[in-house]
């Protein structure tokens, strides 16, 4: 059951990311990410953190992505065109991408037997672990992300706003 | 019954699309996503080592990245309307001034 369903939203989540890669409109890109970010919600779930799989979903896949397209569509957008300005990324970029790729996948995938594996149901933080540790050894700095999120917000709406 | 590694490894491969899409993407937005992308895949590491390890702290930290996170987007995307303003482009080769 584990195994299948790691299986599917593991490979959904490659499939979108790889679509984000090769699609050339940003709104083809902007929907993959949100297939990425909501089985990527999924996987949360199969780890046991409960409350993180829906913020994902209400955050992410909601909020961020909805902020994502709102701007796609209020700017039209189309479909980018390629310019030889990045040739060195090209060059250097991709095969250290694929290098760092390789250093990671070999490294954790050498650690196989330390790590062990990941049982359903072993290790479940309900919403109220979550909270307890929030509110109480971290309460200063959850105050503080929300004056930064008001600060955000006041930003936003100055950048945004029409200049006169 | 699935091996922790199988899941750092998944981290991994959408990280490295997040830094290839950032590289080759020439569309400001689409650099932006593969920004969120990246922040994803750390997150899902952070998601699976608190597993490994049976602490809370690994997914609190999640939650300040989806908290920092939305706060960037939304002033990011504020910054991308106001280069779209006074542009009229959002291919970056084309935005290389910081004062137009």
């Amino acid at each position: 059951m584990h195994l299948v369903l790691f299986l599917i939203f593991a490979g959904l989540c490659l499939a979108g990311a790889l679509n984000l890669l090769f699609q050339r409109h940003p709104i083809n890109s902007a929907l993959s990410l949100i297939v990425v970010m909501t089985s990527l919600a999924v996987l949360y779930l199969l780890l046991g953190a409960e409350f993180l799989a829906l913020a994902q979903i209400i955050v992410y896949s909601g909020a961020i992505m909805v902020l994502f397209v709102f701007v796609i569509m209020l700017l039209n957008v189309s479909a980018e065109e390629r310019t030889h300005g990045s040739r060195i990324a090209y060059l250097a970029g991709i095969p250290g991408v694929l290098a760092l790729f390789a250093i990671l996948a070999s490294i954790f995938l050498s650690l196989t037997k330390n790590l062990g594996s990941a049982q359903l149901g072993e290790f479940l933080v309900t919403t109220s672990d979550l909270s307890r540790v929030l509110f109480r050894d971290l309460l200063l700095p959850f105050e503080v992300t929300s004056v930064l999120i008001l600060v955000a917000i006041l930003g936003a709406v100055v950048l945004a706003r029409k200049e006169h | 019954m699935i091996p922790i590694s199988w899941y750092l490894v998944l981290s991994a491969a959408l990280f490295s699309i997040g830094v290839s899409a950032f590289l080759i993407k020439r569309n400001i937005i689409s650099i932006f996503m593969s920004i969120e992308l990246m922040l994803n895949a750390v997150n899902l590491a952070f998601v699976t080592f608190a597993h490994h390890w049976h602490q809370v702290s690994g997914q609190i930290f999640v939650f300040f990245v989806m908290v920092v996170a939305a706060a960037e987007a939304a002033v990011g995307l504020a910054i991308i309307i106001a280069v779209f303003r006074s542009r009229d482009t959002l291919n970056v080769d084309q935005i290389n001034l910081m004062k137009l």
